[in-house]
């Protein structure tokens, strides 16, 4: 069973920004464990771009999908047998990013 | 001669968790097994009165639901791919592993309270697929329309299934945290029947107060090495104990202190007695008690004395004090608060719950209090503001009337 793990960061609050070694050895980990598919970070959100073709034309419009205080700041994709195992690995993700994370489900 | 009503009701308590676990266990689909067990009790109603009761009800029912279920599951794979009945039918995958305990019931119940639920989705499932309750009556314990709880109920299964929710007993490292949620659930549902929050409905809902109860005797069967399910059952079994006297000929909520405290049942406290010494040979032992073993043994100090004035409250404020410790919400300090009152006066008292103002101004209790402290400390017109204001937020029917006479005595 697929999840996507979203880390969530707040712009008004954000979390702090030494975590990387932490995340690094997180990664390892994961893939040592074998929970690991994909992982990246994102950009800031000001490098979005928004495409729209459903009309005549394709309509780009700089900056993200949605403006909110809050945004996806990077993701995991994890291999687990259930909710259980990804919960408790998003709770030490929380942790190790110092941020939210969202778990969801693939279809 | 058995009453086959009687026998079929008995049934639906004794059996209707263990049917719908079970199914669930071996369709590895919530909605299978619930709707297949209701068929099969239905089947019990029209065919015990003319058949008999069979010498095994719970043997009968899982039968007879695995049948309907299969049935069902034939009759929508001839609609849909006939992949699905294969993968259904003859799943000879392994179990999962176990956890410390191994009983479809607790699967059942641990699912229903998953953490990745929300809470009122927990109740109405738990109350659904572990009590047994109908959509209508869970809808009429909690107010909210028919249709909103049964959305409420497929929203929860379908979350379950998409998100892969497993049907376990949860590892033992995480049991503590889980457990703790599922207590949660079931302390909901039975405060919830003892203060009724609805202007509409009776002030205390006998048949909530008692399900929570039944589910929680349930839990300490499968769980009974863990102190908190105890501290939980003692809790609910000391607090039903005084439903009787707590409301009035005239609907009115009776408050401790006036309560006739020979109007308590004394199987319950005995019952509640008998736990709470359990969990303090334990405490003796060096187990550190949780939460609902404290307040249970606050309510064990009450249910021990003869009248309010006999209560000893210095015992009632050290465990306050202890479960302050645990647990640093406003409330445990507003209800700390008023056994400080009987220990050390409405002054302190009042001190106390003054400082609760930013955090607990919207709570009725918060109030309630306050107008107590001051009646008692002859500042009628203070009192008379704050009785007007839990008043006007305080829900329970029976409540409002004790609070409005309350009101009106002041001088």
């Amino acid at each position: 069973m697929q999840y996507l793990v979203s880390v969530i960061d707040d712009k008004s609050n954000p979390g702090s920004t030494d975590r990387q070694p932490a995340i690094s050895a997180f990664n390892e980990r994961l893939i040592a464990e074998g929970y690991w598919v994909f992982a990246g970070g994102l950009a800031d959100t000001d490098a979005a771009t928004v495409i729209d073709n459903r009309g005549e034309q394709a309509v780009f419009t700089d900056g993200p999908f949605v403006e909110s205080k809050e945004y996806l700041a990077g993701v995991w994709v994890w291999e687990v047998p259930d909710l259980d195992v990804a919960l408790n690995l998003a709770a030490e993700a929380s942790k190790v990013c110092d941020r939210k994370i969202e778990v969801r489900p693939f279809q | 001669m058995i009453d086959v009503g009687e026998a079929v009701t008995r049934a639906h308590h004794d059996e209707w968790a263990r049917v719908v676990a079970a199914l669930t266990r071996r369709f590895g689909d919530l909605d299978i097994a619930e709707e297949a067990a209701a068929e099969a009790f239905a089947t019990a109603v029209q065919r015990w009165p003319a058949d008999g009761v069979p010498a095994n009800p719970g043997a009968w029912l899982t039968t007879t639901a695995n049948r309907k279920a299969i049935d069902r599951i034939r009759r929508e794979n001839k609609r849909d791919d006939k992949h699905k009945e294969a993968q259904l039918l003859y799943d000879n995958t392994p179990p999962e592993p176990l956890g410390a305990i191994d009983d479809d019931r607790l699967r059942l119940i641990f699912t229903c309270c998953h953490p990745a639920l929300a809470m009122e989705a927990g109740v109405a499932l738990t109350l659904r697929m572990v009590g047994g309750l109908t959509v209508p009556e869970i809808a009429r314990a909690f107010l909210v329309q028919e249709t909103t709880l049964e959305q409420r109920i497929i929203r929860a299964k379908a979350k379950i299934k998409a998100a892969r929710i497993p049907y376990r007993v949860p590892a033992a490292e995480d049991l503590p945290a889980r457990v703790s949620g599922v207590l949660a659930v079931l302390y909901l549902v039975f405060n919830e029947g003892y203060l009724a929050s609805g202007p509409d409905t009776d002030p205390v809902r006998h048949d909530l107060t008692a399900e929570a109860i039944r589910l929680t005797r349930l839990i300490r069967a499968l769980l009974p090495e863990d102190g908190e399910v105890a501290g939980l059952l003692a809790l609910m079994l000391l607090t039903e104990t005084r439903r009787t006297a707590r409301v009035s000929a005239s609907g009115e909520l009776v408050t401790l202190d006036e309560q006739d405290r020979g109007a308590w049942d004394k199987a319950l406290i005995a019952e509640g007695h008998r736990l709470v010494r359990e969990r303090l040979a334990a405490a003796a032992a060096g187990v550190a008690p949780g939460r609902y073993q404290i307040l249970a043994a606050i309510n064990a100090v009450h249910t021990s004395a003869r009248d309010i004035r006999d209560t000893d409250w210095s015992q009632v404020v050290a465990l306050y004090d202890q479960l302050v410790h645990l647990d640093s919400s406003p409330i445990v300090a507003l209800n700390r608060a008023i056994a400080v009152a009987e220990l050390d006066g409405p002054e302190v008292a009042l001190a106390a719950v003054d400082r609760l103002e930013d955090e607990l101004a919207g709570y009725h209790a918060y109030h309630a209090t306050r107008a107590d402290l001051l009646r008692r400390l002859g500042q009628s017109q203070q009192s008379r503001t704050a009785y007007d204001k839990a008043i006007e937020l305080a829900g329970n029917t029976a409540q409002t009337a004790n609070l409005t006479r309350r009101r009106d005595q002041l001088r």
